[in-house]
């Protein structure tokens, strides 16, 4: 399959079930919810290291949000359950708190089959000392802990549920300018995909990893095969003109949100086409036999049901 | 299926206790049991179609006309439906009710929604005293649901509350609010002395500042983004309250003498 010069590898991504849940973080302005929101969302690339992927999903208006003030969807991603309601504590305690005039509020509440609720504020609120006050609007329980600033408002819980991480694909260009520009594009594109998150930094890796290492600690390595600069001395997967590889992670609260978001991704990157140096897309896994996701990166862009761009509620 | 409407042809002497009037307990009765069912006046029982003209037969929909203040216990521990009553009711309405909704187009007395754990009372009148309160023994009062009074509430409003929403759009007697667990009251008229008398917690939200004891404490102005959350829950209702749209207040807390972690919100 090629598009617009741009060869699509027979492949597909392997992805994995992980615990997902979306958090609404408002503020007096969309400035001091960013700086929430960014905070909670810090450190947060690779369940490898981080303990959860996170990063911002969309900014919302004061007409989206619970308290009508401006603010920004995050969606927070983990291996299970436990690490995942321990980090939300752990952030939404140290970013989000402390944040000036920063509230918290339920991201998930309906729409999907199974839906557990997990603490948000619901611990967070002895930090008021006996002074929090809880207040229930519309079944949903709120928390007013008293802070130097006035009143930190948080929602007890929020919904958590299983949901998909790791999809991926990878940008294989003549040059790294080129390899970068055509990330940007396709993350540009796929930012407007609800529900999905590109947890890198710009959403973009280029330190993609083979499992194993010659050394005996470490548990992933270099993927020497995607390597440019090892071409001649490695089984490399790269053909000659192949001077840069980087590759786009993508974490969904459905596989229907990952798929839409691959394709939308892999449609900027190839609109730059072989004229910008774009030469291959493929993707990342380990032969099909770890994660249960597979996203084909063929079949998805022949499939133009994907097109439509709304969110998936399976 | 039109309401099951129950329109009153007597006179009573004594309080008729309506308790087993509710959509729950009269859901698949035939028009024939329902006139037989007994209801207690003073130390007598009377058939309901001695008491009511009976027609319509939606249970799910009552309808009290020519309603008077001697039918108490309307909707008593109702769980679904809804109940709608021309003209005054006597005390105990909507008590211990569990869902649905009541609207009266008149006066109610003691004891309105006491007890009541969820549900929606709207009253297009005024009512007497412990609106929300708890019932003698109890320690609780209201513990959920909501209360529109478009008119004047008497004394002890909330008594003992521990949740749920009644919002008051004239004036209240003295102690309102007192030994208050939690839940919120609203007042848009003037309220009483002793507002507050013993609050334990929650919140009463007034646009006048009220009389305040020594034990409640002045916390300055502030403006609280929770108001924001509580009047977006308040626009849906059928009341004065869902146009309210600022939230800055100057808050008191107390009553210190028992607690002291109720606050007097006064709109400013």
């Amino acid at each position: 399959m090629i598009i617009n010069g741009v060869s699509i590898d027979d492949t597909f991504a392997e992805a994995f079930g992980m615990r997902g849940t979306r958090v609404i973080i408002t503020a007096q302005n969309h400035k001091w919810a960013f700086n929430a929101a960014n905070a909670m969302t810090g450190f947060a690339t690779s369940v490898i290291a981080c303990g959860v992927e996170a990063a911002i999903e969309r900014e919302l208006s004061g007409d989206e949000t619970p308290d009508g003030r401006p603010g920004y969807s995050i969606l927070m991603f983990a291996m299970g359950s436990a690490v995942l309601m321990k980090q939300l504590e752990t952030r939404l305690g140290q970013c989000v708190l402390t944040c000036p005039t920063a509230a918290a509020f339920s991201g998930i509440d309906s729409g999907y089959p199974e839906i557990t609720r997990i603490n948000l504020g619901k611990n967070l609120r002895f930090f008021g000392d006996g002074f929090q006050i809880s207040k229930k609007f519309g079944g949903k329980r709120y928390w007013r802990v008293p802070v130097m600033d006035g009143e930190f408002i948080t929602e007890e819980t929020t919904g958590m549920i299983r949901s998909v991480g790791g999809g991926n694909f990878l940008i294989l260009a003549e040059s790294q300018p080129q390899a970068l520009a055509a990330c940007e594009a396709a993350i540009e594109a796929m930012k407007k995909i609800p529900n999905v998150i590109m947890p890198f930094p710009g959403g973009v890796v280029r330190s993609g990893s083979k499992v194993g290492s010659k050394y005996k600690t470490l548990i992933a390595s270099t993927n020497d095969a995607f390597c440019p600069t090892l071409k001649g001395i490695t089984k490399t997967e790269l053909s000659p003109e192949i001077e840069s590889v980087m590759e786009i992670v993508i974490d969904g609260l459905t596989e229907l949100d990952i798929r839409k978001a691959t394709r939308v991704g892999i449609a900027a990157a190839c609109a730059l086409g072989a004229e910008n140096g774009i030469k291959r897309v493929s993707a990342g896994n380990y032969g099909g036999k770890l994660g249960p996701y597979h996203f084909k990166l063929r079949e998805i862009m022949e499939d133009d049901s994907l097109s439509n761009l709304a969110g998936a509620t399976a | 299926m039109s309401a099951l409407t129950f329109t009153l042809k007597i006179q009573p002497q004594q309080r008729i206790d309506l308790s087993p009037l509710t959509p729950d307990t009269l859901a698949g009765k035939s028009v024939a049991d329902i006139a037989a069912i007994s209801l207690l006046s003073g130390k007598v029982q009377l058939r309901t179609d001695q008491v009511f003209d009976i027609s319509g037969d939606d249970a799910s929909d009552i309808v009290f006309n020519n309603s008077n203040g001697k039918l108490d216990s309307i909707g008593h521990g109702m769980k679904t439906g809804r109940i709608t009553i021309h003209g005054d009711v006597g005390s105990y309405l909507g008590f211990q009710m569990k869902k649905g909704e009541i609207t009266l187009h008149g006066n109610a007395d003691a004891y309105t929604a006491s007890g009541m754990a969820d549900g929606l009372i709207h009253i297009n009148g005024n009512v007497g005293d412990f609106l929300g309160a708890a019932y003698f023994g109890d320690r609780k009062g209201m513990k959920g649901g909501t209360v529109i009074v478009t008119g004047n509430a008497g004394e002890r409003v909330g008594d003992q509350m521990r949740r749920g929403l009644i919002l008051i759009e004239g004036n209240v007697g003295s102690y309102c609010a007192s030994r208050m667990l939690a839940g919120t009251i609203g007042i848009l008229g003037t309220a009483g002395e002793y507002i507050g008398y013993g609050m334990r917690r929650g919140t009463v939200l007034m646009t006048q500042k009220p009389t305040l004891h020594t034990t409640i404490q002045d916390c300055g102005t502030h403006t609280l983004p929770y108001l924001n959350l509580m009047f977006k829950s308040f626009a849906a209702l059928p009341s004065k309250f869902a146009q309210i749209s600022k939230n800055r207040v100057q808050r008191y807390a107390g009553d210190i003498a028992n607690e002291g972690k109720g606050e007097i919100l006064v709109l400013v």
